[in-house]
């Protein structure tokens, strides 16, 4: 008994704790039931997709729109004005996650394709696409006086107090 | 907001100090945001919406009726996938477009809040060691397929709505397929974390994390405010697109939304064009009144009918929305036009125990240029062959000279420029 409970403990250790283990068995038997239907047709450029999507997600997209902000955050800091930082990612955030998902229809690539098949024009998205980003950074420069008029004011009127 | 305002400055990082140039290093993470706190509140949100999501996708799935025709699978080899099909009902008219609205505008509101987990969750992704045990690296596949599961749906429907068939093959089998494998891994992943996600957010404390960072740079955002920012996106999102579900006003304030912004024309025949007859090839010869018949087939009898002779049946109105697996859709419309079940009975069927039909398009291409529609479907009174809209003969674009309009459907169900339509048991 003693013996079988000592050979457990390695086993386990490296199998990890059964519950988590049939789970994922029974998830993998599950995808695999889709996947082989997913596929069926194209098998390569379908897993190409599938893998590729995570890898240029997680290894492409994320690294340059951090990097981005990085730099943003170190420029601001050297000119001492690191608190500026959010007024200067927000817009170019969301402005970045409209172009990111309506990019076909953005880039104009889906534009003939869109006007042949729903009579509607396929022009206006960019200009649309500018016109927000501009309300968005405007916005933003508006938020940034308000509140440098509002710490102006305050810091005059505490400074005789604090002082 | 008590952040001390003359709290002394952090040492810059950089000069004196070097940052950890591999992010297998856990110094290399410098976000304050990243923690247990942050990435539950955005799992819990995931949870909830990518469940609705699923929901309403297998529901539109069902809306096709795949069962009951060949014409209407555009999935053969389903198998037990489609194990909870159902037969798709007339009621309430605005079924699908309130089923397929949420799918559509759902996902593409959910998405800030996937890219700030999946932001969130980063260093993990290089967490030594690589594995630990064989559970942990089952896991790690398992999260392969969450990932890549979850950005495969999201992009494959985002490219969808905006008719750019980028991706390897026909739309409705990897989004359908893409989704069972992609829930596969995500009920995995609910059922490992969830009670962990909740526990984390009952504790607001989390500094022993693996996910936050030993060397925090000093913050520019609360993590009150990086939810904010994620649900302003959020926001963005949800006011751009989801007018594409309505008529007149609200449709412009779908500003980048397909199907948002004005309408593609004026007067009775203005609203939403799936597919213009030009498109598909539809010349005005072949739907003019000299060259046009609808065949009517049933069990051994077939009828010829002109559009004019159309017009000399009894003649109903219906005001039903048309609803788009896209996710645009429009306000009710009025047809006019002569109720299926009435067509069934031209060629011997009762009235009150119409049959299913098949119905054929002029269209010579698409994948929709048939449709199968169900005994209920040609059954019901606002189920009409319609050859009027909102009081004027259908235009081209909208499916002269005859199109089928039945409540509830999926707008592709709704055949345009009818040729033949064959009653019988599918």
């Amino acid at each position: 008994m003693r013996r079988s409970a000592m050979r457990r403990l390695p086993l386990r250790r490296y199998m990890g704790s059964p519950f988590p283990l049939l789970l994922l068995a029974c998830s993998f038997a599950l995808a695999g039931y889709a996947g082989v239907r997913l596929f069926a047709d194209d098998w390569f450029s379908v897993a190409l997709w599938f893998v590729g999507a995570a890898l240029v997600h997680d290894l492409v997209l994320l690294p340059l729109y951090a990097g981005a902000d990085r730099v943003v955050t170190r420029a601001l800091g050297v000119l001492g004005r690191r608190e500026w930082t959010v007024f200067v990612r927000v817009p170019a955030a969301f402005s970045g996650l409209l172009l990111l998902i309506w990019f076909p229809l953005i880039s104009g690539q889906a534009a003939d394709r869109y006007r042949s098949a729903t009579a509607l024009s396929g022009d206006g998205f960019l200009s649309r696409w500018l016109l927000i980003t501009a309300v968005l950074f405007g916005g933003s420069a508006v938020a940034l006086l308000l509140r440098s008029a509002r710490l102006r004011r305050t810091t005059k009127e505490r400074s005789p107090v604090v002082h | 907001m008590s952040r001390k305002p003359c709290s002394p400055p952090v040492p810059a990082y950089g000069r004196n100090m070097r940052a950890p140039l591999l992010p297998t290093s856990p110094g290399f993470w410098r976000s304050p945001l990243r923690g247990p706190w942050f990435t539950s509140v955005l799992g819990v949100v995931l949870l909830g919406g990518i469940t609705v999501l699923f929901v309403t996708g297998l529901v539109s799935y069902a809306a096709y009726n795949p069962g009951l025709s060949p014409v209407n699978e555009k999935t053969p080899d389903k198998g037990l996938l489609g194990f909870y099909l159902f037969v798709w009902p007339t009621d309430p008219p605005w079924l699908y477009r309130l089923t397929q609205g949420v799918h559509v505008t759902l996902g593409i509101v959910l998405i800030p809040v996937l890219l700030a987990k999946l932001w969130s969750v980063l260093p993990r992704l290089f967490t030594l060691p690589p594995v630990r045990s064989l559970a942990h690296a089952l896991e790690r596949i398992s999260l392969l397929l969450l990932v890549g599961g979850a950005l495969f749906e999201f992009t494959t429907g985002v490219l969808n709505v905006q008719l750019e068939y980028l991706f390897p093959g026909s739309f409705y089998p990897l989004h359908f397929y893409g989704a069972w494998v992609f829930f596969a891994a995500f009920v995995t992943h609910a059922v490992l974390r969830v009670p962990a996600a909740l526990r984390n957010l009952r504790h607001l404390r989390d500094e022993d994390s693996d996910l936050v960072s030993p060397a925090p740079a000093p913050p520019t955002f609360s993590r009150r405010g990086a939810l904010g920012f994620v649900g302003g996106g959020s926001l963005l999102l949800l006011v751009t697109t989801a007018g594409r579900s309505f008529d007149g006003p609200l449709r412009q304030t779908a500003l980048l939304a397909p199907h948002g912004g004005p309408e593609p024309g004026s007067g009775p025949g203005g609203f939403q064009i799936n597919k213009t007859a030009a498109s598909r090839g539809i010349s005005t010869t072949e739907t003019s009144d000299e060259a046009w018949r609808l065949v009517i087939e049933g069990p051994g009898r077939t009828v010829r009918l002109s559009r004019a002779e159309l017009l000399r049946l009894p003649l109903h109105n219906a005001a039903l929305p048309i609803a788009c697996v896209e996710g645009w859709s429009t306000s009710d419309q009025s047809w006019r036009g002569v109720r299926l079940r009435d067509l069934a009975a031209l060629v011997g069927y009762e009235s009150d125990a119409p049959p299913d039909v098949l119905v054929e398009s002029l269209q010579r291409h698409g994948a929709f240029r048939r449709a199968a529609l169900r005994d209920n479907q040609v059954g019901d009174p606002r189920a009409l062959l319609a050859l009027f809209v909102n009081g004027a003969p259908l235009t081209p674009d909208h499916g002269y000279p005859a199109r089928i309009i039945v409540p509830a459907a999926p707008g592709v169900l709704n055949t345009k420029w009818v040729a033949r339509m064959t009653f019988g048991d599918l």
